[in-house]
């Protein structure tokens, strides 16, 4: 084995993962596969005039400029592979080496994220006097990360370029751990231009920088010293920023087609939960119209003709009808999230905490859009996911907050892989992550008590009952044909009882912690 | 991290890897009229269900023993039986008389994918892990690690999750035997290792050292005591075992004829295919097939098998420990597969397993001997369409086991047992015999990269089709019959001495 001090172990970690993803190539893909291979096609046989408009597939090309140029530069390894998967008219196009690309292209452009995950585990407070490699704080973490179950499932099997996302992420989340705020500020800008899904967490960004940059001292009891003001670092970072966004946008505004690519970015028409519920608010909200419309008609107070036809998790994006509470509109969805991460970012501004203060904020605005925002993905728990597993590793509370939600997070991704041939790789998977998390943190925080309240370990084991029933004893049930969307709303129900409950667990550590005298 | 957690992760992953290789595809898939090795299991499936047990190993209107007739021991054949049932449950189609024949579909692949890992489940990994957890030396991480790289040989798991066979159950059979004897349980061991025996012939190969070990410990009891209580115990519980698997079949004496002729198929000639073994890669020099008849030559081969088994086992009879009787079975089955009459490349399987029962006494020659091994099996998994998981298992394997098992910090000539060569060239200079090995490991790894990466991507030359093969196969064959020699040398020396047997972390 490594001797204590050597990182030999983190280069076979990533080793060991990468080569685990290769295996996963013939596995099921789901329609982002094609998505991005449409994607190929776009960017490599179109104009950049073209990119936003062309609309033959009806998967449009909707993510920020640079991740379109990232799929220009992709396509031209590509051609080496299958020129064919780059022509536009061949809609669905599948060939082998079409698959090896796509699959070899994610488990590649991975390294960022390996390289990223590499930085955070450098980040990580040691403890002293640990010999054992396997319970160092920073192997626990680069496991944590590397070997995270949600990204494995959503990467390799679902396909996606997540990875690759989330180590633009993670690195800059070590600069800013590191006191690099430019070199955080400026991966972050990419970030946002390569996935506009990122904007969820740009306000923890942008108070934080403000606040911590911007100003380059705190007054004596941590609060704001406005003398301390510093035009030079806030025009730093703007032109960092802008500088960023007009590479990007840059040549869309030239050529006037701005409102056309913000029409692709934000498409407010797709109903308020995505085909499967996420588990967040509004699965609860809309499972408790359902009920309630269901005993208002037991009871006889509604006429079941008058309400709307409410269609449940069918599989397809479309709107879903309350028929008892109020309908809710996107700007409703916006005004909760806003208030939702409001106190945090009060807290942080009022006294920042150091970079743990910022990340501690920054879940909370990933969480807090998660729980309220506008058609959320089941994936984009991620977001709070991976940011999490830094924490985690570094207090006992964190940690088990990390298990509570990883652990539902993680499950609610489950309906993602609906094939028989990849069930057992879900299960194992999981099973593993769960395993090695639990034993490593509990090994990690051992002699401080136990990481769960007993109320939690509760849930979690009603989780494994849960996935039970779903998994194993509603196949055999006839409700199967009757009712198939009932596992999915189970899930999705339970579920959402963790994240909810995670959130606020967390709230309640930020807040808490701005009781307590300046740390760090 | 207590043991049991690490335990069960290298299990979930050993899993998972299983189950990963098993999305691609098998042989013979979409490969009419005969198929391969997937359609041999699920016509056995439908043979064994729809016909009466009588009928099993004979030519009949209804049973063409042309078409992958059986050509197991009963026990493969029980086995089928049991999955035709859950096939039939599943889906009546797939175990049909004659119109089931080259039945193919997804949902078919999952069940026989999952019938093997079922198998595996049941006999082979536990029987990995209680030997690596009760019988290896070492801390208990030490212990995990040789788990974990036992449980992802990649030959195995290529050859039964990607190729489809059911090696598993016929190795892990012998695995329990061998972990029985480690424990002192001469009579359980000798029950797994008759059931081994029963599902494939070709544990034959491990089956002299098994005898050799369990007569000579009888014989240091003393044979007018304690020793001959215990070989009668044995001789009738092998009796005993043998006589329930074959049991229906004994009621006729033809009958049991006829399953020993499918077994022993003797018409095959010398060997098929390119099989990295003595006769085919003298072929390259010698036409043997040409030159002997056909009953010469099986002969011959039978001489020099006894001839290559004869030192271990003579060795293993005198001195009864469990070290020699671990050596004797990785020279035995080389010596089997090297030798021997009909041999297929899958055999060299028999050889890995006691290969890997030594991972963590000789973890270099171990890991080199096995990735040899996988990397023998080459041309067969090409042609099975396993390219990417081949190249993704064993590089995998060759990294992990290497890093894990610290297999070339350990290569001191103590640790590598090189005294004896020391004895044996004598008459040159002396040399630093660790160094020479470590520069061959790396020369032979490069070589079987090479050799890989030329036969995926270069077209033989057109007088030569089988050029890249017969490379294979010689380069296989020289690391096969190096650590033949390289084995028996160990067991011909000193045993180790063991430095810590019970230490627990």
């Amino acid at each position: 084995m490594a001797t204590v001090d050597s990182w030999s172990w983190f280069p076979a970690l990533a080793l060991g993962v990468s080569l685990l993803k290769c295996l996963f190539i013939n596995a099921y893909h789901s329609t982002d596969f094609e998505v991005h291979r449409n994607w190929l096609a776009v960017t490599h046989s179109l104009p950049v005039s073209r990119w936003y408009h062309e609309n033959s597939s009806e998967w449009t090309l909707d993510y920020p400029p640079l991740f379109a140029w990232f799929e220009l530069g992709l396509s031209h390894a590509a051609r080496h592979f299958d020129s064919d998967m780059l022509q536009l008219q061949n809609l669905n196009y599948v060939s082998r080496q079409t698959v090896l690309f796509q699959r070899l292209s994610v488990v590649f452009t991975d390294g960022l994220f390996i390289y990223a995950a590499r930085e955070c585990c450098r980040c990580v407070q040691e403890q002293k006097g640990t010999r054992d490699v396997l319970i160092r704080p920073s192997f626990v973490l680069a496991v944590l990360l590397l070997w995270n179950f949600g990204l494995l499932v959503v990467d390799h099997i679902h396909f996606q370029y997540n990875g690759f996302l989330f180590g633009f992420l993670l690195l800059s989340l070590a600069k800013h751990l590191q006191s690099r705020h430019l070199q955080g500020a400026l991966l972050f800008a990419v970030l946002l231009n390569l996935k506009h899904i990122y904007l969820y967490v740009a306000p923890a960004y942008g108070v934080y920088l403000l606040r911590s940059y911007c100003f380059t001292q705190d007054g004596r009891d941590g609060s704001v010293r406005w003398s301390s003001f510093s035009p030079l670092r806030l025009l730093a970072l703007g032109s960092i920023v802008a500088s960023v966004c007009a590479l990007s946008f840059g040549p869309f505004v030239y050529m006037g087609q701005l409102p056309q690519v913000l029409s692709r970015l934000f498409p407010f028409k797709r109903g308020l939960c995505h085909a499967y519920w996420a588990p967040n608010f509004w699965a609860l909200y809309n499972t408790l119209d359902k009920s309630l419309a269901m005993l208002g008609v037991r009871l006889e107070l509604l006429q079941e003709a008058e309400l709307p036809r409410a269609s449940m998790t069918g599989g397809l994006v479309q709107e879903f009808q309350h028929s008892v509470l109020p309908p809710v509109s996107p700007s409703l969805t916006v005004t909760c999230t806003l208030l939702s991460i409001l106190p945090a970012l009060a807290s942080i501004w009022r006294r920042p905490r150091g970079a743990r203060g910022f990340l501690r904020c920054l879940l909370l605005c990933a969480l807090g859009s998660f729980l309220f925002g506008w058609h959320v993905h089941e994936k984009a728990v991620l977001l709070a996911i991976l940011p999490l597993s830094i924490l985690a590793v570094e207090s006992r509370e964190d940690a088990g907050i990390f298990l509570l939600l990883t652990t539902t997070g993680h499950y609610s991704l489950f309906p993602l892989l609906f094939t028989p041939a990849e069930l057992p790789i879900k299960v194992l998977l999981m099973l593993m992550f769960t395993i090695y998390s639990f034993t490593a943190l509990m090994k990690l925080y051992s002699g401080q008590g136990s990481l769960l309240r007993p109320l939690e370990v509760v849930y979690l084991l009603g989780l494994l009952a849960v996935a039970l029933a779903c998994e194993v004893a509603f196949p055999l049930t006839p409700w199967h044909q009757t009712l198939p969307f009932l596992p999915l709303l189970a899930t999705s129900v339970y579920c959402s009882l963790g994240v909810c409950y995670s959130f606020l667990r967390l709230y309640v550590s930020l807040l808490r912690q701005e009781e307590r005298p300046k740390q760090l | 991290m207590q043991t049991w957690s690490l335990v069960s992760l290298c299990v979930l992953l050993g899993v998972t890897v299983r189950w990963g290789v098993s999305l691609n595809s098998y042989s013979g898939a979409e490969k009419p009229p005969m198929f391969g090795d997937y359609e041999a299991q699920r016509h056995w499936q439908e043979v064994t269900y729809n016909l009466p047990l009588k009928d099993w190993y004979f030519n009949t209107t209804e049973n063409d023993l042309n078409y992958w007739g059986l050509d197991y021991p009963p026990l493969t054949a029980y086995h089928s039986l049991i999955c035709a049932f859950v096939a039939k449950k599943i889906n009546p189609e797939w175990v049909e008389l004659h119109k089931s024949r080259g039945y193919e579909s997804e949902a078919h692949k999952l069940f026989m994918r999952a019938t093997v890992l079922v198998a595996d489940l049941l006999i082979y990994i536990p029987a990995v892990v209680l030997y690596c957890l009760y019988l290896t030396d070492g801390s208990s991480k030490k212990k995990v690690s040789t788990v974990f790289c036992f449980l992802l040989y990649p030959g195995l798991i290529l050859v039964d999750y990607g190729h489809f066979q059911y090696n598993g159950v016929s190795l892990g059979f012998a695995l329990w035997g061998v972990l029985a004897l480690g424990l002192g349980c001469d009579a359980l061991g000798s029950v797994a290792f008759c059931l081994a025996l029963n599902y494939k012939q070709m544990e034959l190969y491990h089956a002299l050292p098994f005898f050799c070990y369990l007569l000579g410990k009888s014989v240091k009891l003393g044979l007018m005591g304690r020793g001959l209580f215990l070989l009668v115990r044995i001789a009738s519980t092998v009796l005993v075992i043998f006589a329930l698997c074959w049991l229906p079949f004994l009621s006729d004496p033809g009958h049991a004829m006829q399953v020993v002729r499918r077994i022993f198929p003797v018409a095959r000639g010398l060997f098929e295919d390119k099989v990295a073994n003595t006769w085919c890669s003298l072929n390259t020099l010698i036409k043997i097939r040409s030159i002997l008849s056909s009953d010469s030559q099986m002969y011959l081969s039978f001489a020099c098998t006894l001839l290559a088994v004869l030192p271990s086992c003579i060795r293993l009879l005198t001195k009864p420990t469990f070290w020699q009787f671990k050596l004797a079975l990785a020279n035995s089955s080389l010596a089997f597969f090297l030798f021997s009459y009909q041999v297929h490349e899958k055999s060299i399987l028999l050889a890995a397993l006691p290969v890997c029962v030594l991972l963590n006494d000789l973890p270099l020659m171990a890991i080199w001997f096995l990735q040899a091994s996988t990397f023998s099996m080459l041309p067969l998994f090409l042609k099975d369409g396993l390219l990417v998981p081949y190249v993704v298992t064993s590089l995998g394997f060759l990294f992990f086991s290497i890093y894990l098992l610290s297999a070339l910090e350990h290569c001191s000539e103590e640790e590598l047992r090189l005294g004896a060569y020391h004895k044996l060239l004598f008459y040159l200079p002396k040399l630093d015999l660790a160094w020479i090995v470590k520069w061959k490991f790396y020369i032979s790894i490069a070589v079987m990269a090479g050799l890989s990466v030329v036969t995926v991507a270069l077209e033989p030359p057109p007088h030569l089709p089988d050029l890249f093969p017969v490379l294979v196969s010689t380069a296989a064959f020289l690391h096969f019959f190096g650590t033949f020699i390289y084995f028996n040398i160990v067991q011909f020396s000193e045993p180790p001495i063991r430095k810590s047997q019970k230490k627990t972390n």
